[in-house]
Order: structure tokens, then C-alpha cells, then sequence
């Protein structure tokens, strides 16, 4: 016999008028290696064929399943329910729009991230299909998929401070990806073209420095890291004109 | 209603309907990508290992070209693929690859220097060269003669499908995340688009496209055991199906990837066994090198599979409470390789299985993994049947994979094909014209609403669609595995035609208004069971063994009566697919021949067209 489990399960539906929010009680007896994947498509399958919620990958790559689990934003699928205790309470994530129960619209979400931090490479290079690839160190490669894991989830939005107070602040996901691009050579933007970006209050400057985007992200990427380095250049930045009048010839063309 | 005009219509934003909506937009075509899921969470990002392209930049790459690479993959296709399109591939994969770089792809580069690598749980020694240092390097990968796959750790896909997404944000391509398509638009000629289902209101839409493109992935998950995600359900092929009229090609050509995880069947990825990963049996030993001396643990997949299935039924598998599985060890490559090289494989099998693969075996079985079959199109990715849909991808019988995918091959034809096929699409659309006849647009919305008001209703039955898709993936598990023959084959046709019958009247349990993921099962589940059935009855027909296709009663490579494609169209009224074939190739470069690897019995082509003058060399 497992042990008996009770979910606590946020349900609201707004596409019907008579849904109100509520937290509805599931009952499963917990087996071997269950996790929230197995356990929430059993609910669904054998109790309420209505729960809303979102899987993919179910391996913790694609990001899709991310909720609030006993309060704290991580991935469904690779949550263990023996690493819980018996009473599991699942929220959607704030800050994002909900579609209904669990599942919420990240889509929207980070396209609009995407669109901000203009998250491509930007060069006046034209591609040459005869020529070798640009060179690289492999260790710089290394360094830039470290930053590039980012599974766009949203556990790090969830858990900030200032995003779930000022919707329209960028997120350590936008400051992630914006130091990703700051140190790939190929893209030619400068630290001011940065500096346009994430030099605001929605931006690295609105960042309270709370820190819970570190303690939740699922990949471990280094987010602490970036918003120092982030927060350190484009302070530099600002600044930077009164030091180039004394210092002419300054740091002023350094990307 | 809401209705949407584009030049392209891309159904599915992974990486084939993604690089095909770069190609169209870079041309100035209006271009709208459908997504069931946001873009970046689509099923490419789960491909781990890498990407093949004949770069040759390392070592252990040296001499390699776009000949070998065309080669091998016509050998792991057991000669089932199209050559013109295998060629086209191998030629245009480095160009692929290095596009993607200059897009932003972090690919690991070349070290100069000794190293060390492993095969067969040996030590070697290599040495790269100083002049080749920071060009992208390769990995070894099943069923290949050089080290040929581009990898960025052993999160390929991922980095693949952010960089293919950026492009697609920095072009301003629109997508559509959360909408799926249920219906293709069409009057038995021309195809004008699709009736689409909104995944967050349940709304249906219309859209209305010169050119529509299915690049859905595949269609594993008519298997209960797969490597596949939850979404890989085949819907891209099943609207086409439906048409009566576009055919599914080789559905019978299903890969089983040799290290599933046990239970829960995620993959981990081939670069174990490239990086020198070892397969072993309940007694700890290796067994590969008794089966495939020369390759060993990298014979192709649909090899590798049955030596396995073979051993553990020899009794050498290890007992576990999900049945025997087999153990897959890196511990020899080391705490640093693995955490650097393969850290997904690290992650997952910490996360999901608590096994640390740093000093312990990973337990390990074959899994439903890639469809070779699929849209059957022409080599500009041009849907047979109809004017104006196409097809890319692993939604797409290209067909360059023929009755077996050799590893790393399926990014690249992501990549190669979105590219290849993008381009044909561009051309197409250049001056072309479609009238969208509003009695066939009204016909196909009208149909879907009230298939949908049906199953809602329960109109047609209240079979639940949850116990008719496990009696749909019980048939498939038990019987079209990786080893088939005569008499379970008769038994899974015969019982998925009663499943069939019960996909016809299955009911909603309860109703909720929106998105109702019940509701989207139900729409799909007839045309799954119809995937199965085409799976299933191309296979009971094939009375021979090639590539993935294992016929345990008819054991030998029949080139004399089976150098042929299935092709499968489903005619409406009926219980079974219609089975036609063609030649798999117009191209001969490489005649029928051994693999090298795996039971080579064949019975011989003496057609001159296939094998020229000379007779094929066989054993």
C-alpha cells in the first residue's frame, strides 16, 4: 500500500461564465516513482476529465509543465511526490495569464521577452554557404550554452518579487538572455545597444535583488551571476561619460 | 468565425516548420506558423545527441564528405530511401550546419591536442590538429564511418530550436501558439488551408493559405512505451490521412532507439555509446561485440534494438519490478565528460530514475522512438494528391531514412529539409494564385462542428476515448514491436478494426467550455487508431525484413518483391487503409547491397534499373 495522497488543485475555467476559483480535493494512492506528471494525468483521467494543465517533454527539457508546488514554482514533471508530503497543494504560475486550472500562457509571454531583448544575432555579416564557420574556443562555446539552457519555464518570473508586483518588469529569464548574447562575439551590439534595453526600471535597474530566481530555476543556470555582471556594466555605462571627460580615450568604444 | 489569409500556413513550429517559415519570409511571404504548444517547447528541443553533417573538422572526421555521409544513410536506410533526396541531404547538411553557426549556434569546436576517447569500454588516444582549432567538431554516432555529429552538449535540439526561433522572431513571423489544426481545407484537388481548434478558448478558426505545410513530428504515441512527448500524437499526418486522398508512406517503418530509461521511457541520448558508452546484461558483461564484432555497441539502431530484445529473451536481462531491462554504462568516461558532454544524461537520470550515472548503470530497454513514415511527398517536399500542401520533417516521407533513421540524422533534416523544401515553397508561391471557394470552406467548418457537437453530445456512443486509446497502444506494444511476424500481425489488425469501431463512438465524459483536453483527444483519437491500423496492416503485408521492419517468419531482405514504399490512404466508409507501393528511388547510385552490419539475408533484385549490369555483391 502507498501511501494516500491528497491534491489540493486550483481550478477556475474563464471561458465559462459560472466558473468561479476554487480549490477542488483529489485522492490517489501514491506508487512507485510516481511523479506530478503521472499523478496529475491519473486525476484526469480517472476523476476529471475537465483538469487543465500542460506536459510535454514529460524529462524536464521543454519546459512546458511549470507550476507552483506547495508554493514554490518547479517543474511538475520532475517533481517526485516522495520528495512531498501527503498534502499537495498546485497553483498555476502568477504572473502569467491563466488559460484555465493549471495551465497558463507562457507563449505569449516570452515571445514578447523575445521581441524586448531583440534575443537574436545581430551582424551585418552575410552568410557564406562556400565558407569554413566562423572560429570559436570551444571553451567560449561552453560558456555560451551554459547561458543558452534557459528552457523558458518561467519558474524564475514566478518566483520574483517585482514581476509579480510590476507585470511589465523583464525578468531574470530577459537578463539571462541578454548576457548570453553580450558574450557571443558574432553579435556586434555594442553595450549601448544593451543598455537601451535592459538600462530601465522594467529593466536591471527595477531588479530588487531578492534572489529567488536562483533558487528556483530547474536547469541551475547561473542567474545571480548575470544580474551582477548586468547590473556592474550598465552602471558602468551610465555613468561612464562623466570618467571619459577626465579620462579621455576611456572605456568608451569597449563593448 | 475568425479567418486568417496567408501565403504559407506552417502546421507545427519545431524545427522543419520553423526553417521552412524562415525560408518563406526571408523571401517576403507572408507566413503564419500553428503551434500546439509555444514554438520553443515543441518536440525538436528534446533531441539531445546531435546533428550529422560531413564537415570533417575533427580528427577523427578527417576525410570525410558529403559521399560517405550519402552512404551511410542510404545503408541504414537498408536501401528503403529515396537517393536523390539522401543525396541532396548529404550535400547540403554542412551548409545547413554552418548557417545555423552563423545564426548563433554555440556547437562545440575543435581542441588542438591529445585526448582520450573510448569504444568498447577501451582507451584510445587521439590527436587533433592545431590548424583545424575552433571549427565545429563531431561526435561518433551509430552506423556512421566517420565521427560526423555536430553537438552543443548534449542539448542539440534545444540549442537548435531557440536559435531557429529567434530567427523567427527577428524575421516577425507570426505564430499562433495553442491552436491546432483539425481538418485540412480542400476539394479533392487543391489544398486551401485547414479548420483550426484554439487550445486556449475552443474556439474553431479558419485559415486560409496558397500553401499549407505539416510539420507535426511524428506519431509515437500510438505506442504506449516511447521516447516521444505527449504531444508526437501524429496529427499532421492524420489530417492528411482524412483527405481519402494524400498517402502516409512506409507507416509500417517504426524505430525502436535502444535506450529508452526504465520505467519511464525518456531517452538518453546515442552520444553515450559514440562517447564510448558500453551495453551490458544482468551478469554485468558486454554483449554487443558478440553480435556486431565490427560495430558493436554503434550498429545502427534498429540493430542494436533487436540484439538487445534478442539477449534479454536469451534470459540475460536484468529482473526489475516493469520487466528485464539491460544496463547502459558510462562510468568509464568519467565525472567530467559527463558533466560537461552529456549533463542532460546526468540530469535526467538523477531527476527521473535517481541513478547517478557517474558511478552507476543506467537501466535501459528499447522504446518506440522516430517515424520514418509519414506525408508522403516528392523531393521538394510537394504533398502527393493535393496542389498546394506539403510536408517536412519527421511529419514527411521524404524519404531519405527508408526502413531505419541512422542518430543525428533527424535534426539534420530538419534543418536541411525546412531549408530545402522552404525554398520549393518560395518558388511555388511566386505568382501562384488560389481560388478559396467559400461553399469548400463552409463545407469543412461545418463538418468539423458537427463532428465536435457529436462527441460532445455523445451522440455517436459514450465509449471513453481515454480506455480506447490503452486498447489502441496495448495492440501496438503487444504485437507490431520490434520483432513481428504473420500471426500477431493478423491479431493486432483485426483487434484495432474493433478499436476503430469504438473510436467512432466515443462520447465526452463530462463538458467543460474551452479548451477541454478531453475534447482534443477525441478529435484525434479515430485518426489514430486509423495510424495504427495503417502501421499494423503495411506491416502484415511486408512479408520480409529491412531496417526496422523485423519479420521473425520472413527473416531475409526480399529486394526481388519488397524494393518498394508502402503507401497507405485511408478511403472514407472504409475499416482498412488501401495499400499501394512504388519504387522507393528513381536514383541507383547505390545498388542494393550489405550494411555491414546486422543479418545480412537477401534475396536479390535482378532488375536492371535498380541493380544496372552488374549483379548486387551479397554474401
Amino acid at each position: 500500500m502507498g501511501r494516500p495522497l491528497k491534491f489540493n488543485i486550483f481550478r477556475y475555467n474563464p471561458e465559462d461564465p459560472a466558473s468561479v476559483p476554487h480549490m477542488e480535493s483529489f485522492h490517489l494512492e501514491e506508487t512507485d516513482a510516481m511523479t506530478l506528471y503521472i499523478a496529475l494525468n491519473r486525476i484526469r483521467e480517472e476523476q476529471d476529465p475537465t483538469l487543465m494543465f500542460d506536459f510535454m517533454c514529460r524529462a524536464g527539457i521543454c519546459g512546458s509543465c511549470a507550476m507552483m508546488i506547495n508554493g514554490r514554482p518547479d517543474l511538475a514533471c520532475h517533481t517526485k511526490t516522495k520528495a512531498l508530503p501527503a498534502e499537495i497543494n498546485l497553483m498555476p504560475l502568477p504572473v502569467f495569464k491563466l488559460i484555465g486550472d493549471l495551465s497558463v500562457d507562457t507563449g505569449t509571454w516570452f515571445r514578447n521577452m523575445n521581441e524586448k531583448v531583440r534575443s537574436y544575432v545581430h551582424t551585418d555579416k552575410v552568410f557564406d554557404p562556400n565558407a569554413d564557420e566562423e572560429r570559436m574556443s570551444n571553451e567560449l562555446a561552453d560558456e555560451i550554452y551554459e547561458l543558452e539552457r534557459c528552457i523558458e519555464c518561467g519558474c524564475c518570473v514566478a518566483a520574483c518579487g517585482k514581476a509579480n508586483m510590476v507585470p511589465s518588469f523583464m525578468g531574470a529569464t530577459a537578463f539571462n538572455r541578454v548576457a548570453r548574447f553580450m558574450m557571443d562575439p558574432r553579435d556586434q551590439r555594442k553595450t549601448d545597444d544593451y543598455f537601451e534595453i535592459v538600462a530601465t526600471d522594467d529593466g536591471i535597474f527595477g531588479c530588487l535583488g531578492l534572489l529567488g530566481c536562483e533558487d528556483v530555476c530547474p536547469k541551475d543556470i547561473p542567474l545571480q551571476d548575470q544580474l551582477g555582471m548586468l547590473r556592474r556594466k550598465m552602471g558602468w555605462a551610465s555613468v561612464r561619460h562623466l570618467f571619459d571627460k577626465i579620462l579621455p580615450g576611456g572605456d568608451a568604444k569597449k563593448k | 468565425m475568425d479567418t486568417f489569409y496567408t501565403d504559407l500556413l506552417c502546421v507545427g513550429a519545431g524545427l522543419a516548420g520553423e526553417r521552412v517559415a524562415v525560408a518563406a519570409a526571408s523571401q517576403g511571404f507572408e507566413t503564419i506558423c500553428l503551434s500546439i504548444v509555444p514554438p520553443r517547447r515543441s518536440h525538436s528541443s528534446a533531441a539531445q545527441g546531435g546533428m550529422q553533417a560531413s564537415l570533417g573538422h575533427c580528427c577523427m572526421g578527417e576525410g570525410d564528405c558529403p559521399d560517405v555521409h550519402f552512404a551511410d544513410t542510404v545503408k541504414g536506410s537498408d536501401w528503403g530511401c529515396d537517393q536523390e533526396v539522401a543525396r541532396m541531404f548529404a550535400e547540403t547538411a554542412p551548409i545547413a550546419v554552418r548557417e545555423m553557426a552563423y545564426w548563433g549556434i554555440p556547437w562545440n569546436r575543435v581542441v588542438p591536442g591529445k585526448g582520450t576517447y573510448y569504444k568498447g569500454g577501451k582507451e584510445y588516444e587521439k590527436i587533433e590538429k592545431k590548424e583545424k582549432e575552433g571549427l565545429i567538431t563531431a561526435r561518433d554516432f551509430g552506423g556512421t564511418a566517420k565521427w560526423r555529429t555536430c553537438y552543443t552538449s548534449d542539448g542539440t535540439g534545444h540549442t537548435l530550436l531557440f536559435t531557429m526561433d529567434n530567427e523567427v522572431v527577428r524575421l516577425g513571423v507570426t505564430v499562433h501558439d495553442r491552436v491546432e489544426a483539425i481538418a485540412l481545407i480542400h476539394d479533392g484537388e487543391t489544398c486551401m488551408g485547414v479548420v483550426a481548434r484554439c487550445l486556449k478558448t475552443g474556439k474553431l478558426r479558419n485559415y486560409l493559405a496558397k500553401a499549407t505545410l505539416i510539420a507535426t513530428g511524428g506519431y509515437g504515441r500510438i505506442y504506449r512505451e516511447t521516447t516521444n512527448a505527449v504531444i508526437n500524437d501524429g496529427s499532421g499526418a492524420i489530417i492528411a490521412l482524412d483527405t481519402g486522398i494524400v498517402p502516409i508512406g512506409n507507416p509500417e517503418a517504426v524505430q525502436f532507439h535502444p535506450t529508452g530509461i526504465v520505467p519511464t521511457n525518456i531517452l538518453v541520448t546515442e552520444g553515450c555509446r559514440g562517447d564510448g558508452g558500453t551495453l551490458k546484461d544482468v551478469n554485468g558483461e558486454r554483449f554487443m561485440h558478440i553480435y556486431e564484432p565490427g560495430k558493436q555497441e554503434l550498429a545502427s539502431r534498429d540493430v542494436v534494438s533487436r540484439w538487445m530484445t534478442h539477449h534479454i529473451r536469451l534470459g540475460k536481462g536484468v529482473p526489475s519490478p516493469y520487466g528485464p531491462h539491460l544496463w547502459l554504462d558510462i562510468r568509464h568516461l568519467g565525472e567530467k565528460h559527463i558533466k560537461t558532454k552529456l549533463r542532460e544524461v546526468e540530469e535526467i537520470c538523477n531527476e527521473f530514475l535517481g541513478v547517478d550515472p557517474i558511478t552507476q548503470m543506467i537501466p535501459v530497454r528499447p522504446a518506440q522512438h522516430y517515424s520514418m513514415g509519414g506525408v508522403r511527398t516528392d523531393k521538394d517536399g510537394a504533398a502527393y494528391g493535393l496542389k498546394g500542401l506539403f510536408s517536412a520533417g519527421e511529419a514527411a516521407c521524404w524519404d531519405m531514412h527508408g526502413f531505419n533513421r541512422l542518430g543525428g540524422n533527424s535534426l539534420a533534416e530538419t534543418i536541411v529539409a525546412g531549408k530545402i523544401v522552404g525554398e520549393k515553397i518560395a518558388e511555388f508561391l511566386e505568382g501562384y494564385e488560389v481560388d478559396f471557394k467559400t461553399a469548400v470552406v463552409k463545407d469543412a467548418v461545418k463538418k468539423e462542428e458537427e463532428r465536435i457537437d457529436r462527441i460532445i453530445k455523445g451522440a455517436d456512443g459514450k465509449e471513453n476515448v481515454y480506455e480506447v486509446r490503452n486498447a489502441m497502444q496495448d495492440q501496438l506494444m503487444d504485437y507490431v514491436g520490434i520483432f513481428r511476424n504473420g500471426e500477431d500481425l493478423q491479431k493486432a489488425v483485426d483487434n484495432l478494426q474493433v478499436i476503430h469501431e469504438r473510436s467512432q463512438k466515443v462520447g465526452l465524459r463530462s463538458y467543460s467550455l474551452g479548451a477541454n483536453p478531453e475534447l482534443a483527444l477525441a478529435l484525434k483519437i479515430r485518426g489514430m487508431v486509423r495510424m495504427a491500423l495503417c502501421a499494423a496492416y503495411a506491416a502484415l503485408q511486408r512479408t520480409e525484413s529491412r531496417g526496422a521492419h523485423a519479420r521473425e517468419d520472413h527473416p531475409e531482405r526480399n529486394d526481388r518483391d519488397w524494393l518498394k514504399r508502402t503507401l497507405a490512404t485511408w478511403k472514407e466508409g472504409d475499416s482498412l487503409p488501401t495499400l499501394e507501393y512504388e519504387k522507393p528511388s528513381k536514383v541507383w547510385e547505390i545498388p542494393p547491397g550489405e550494411r555491414g552490419y546486422g543479418v545480412a539475408k537477401i534475396i536479390c533484385t535482378e532488375d536492371p534499373e535498380v541493380c544496372g549490369e552488374k549483379k548486387p555483391e551479397t554474401n
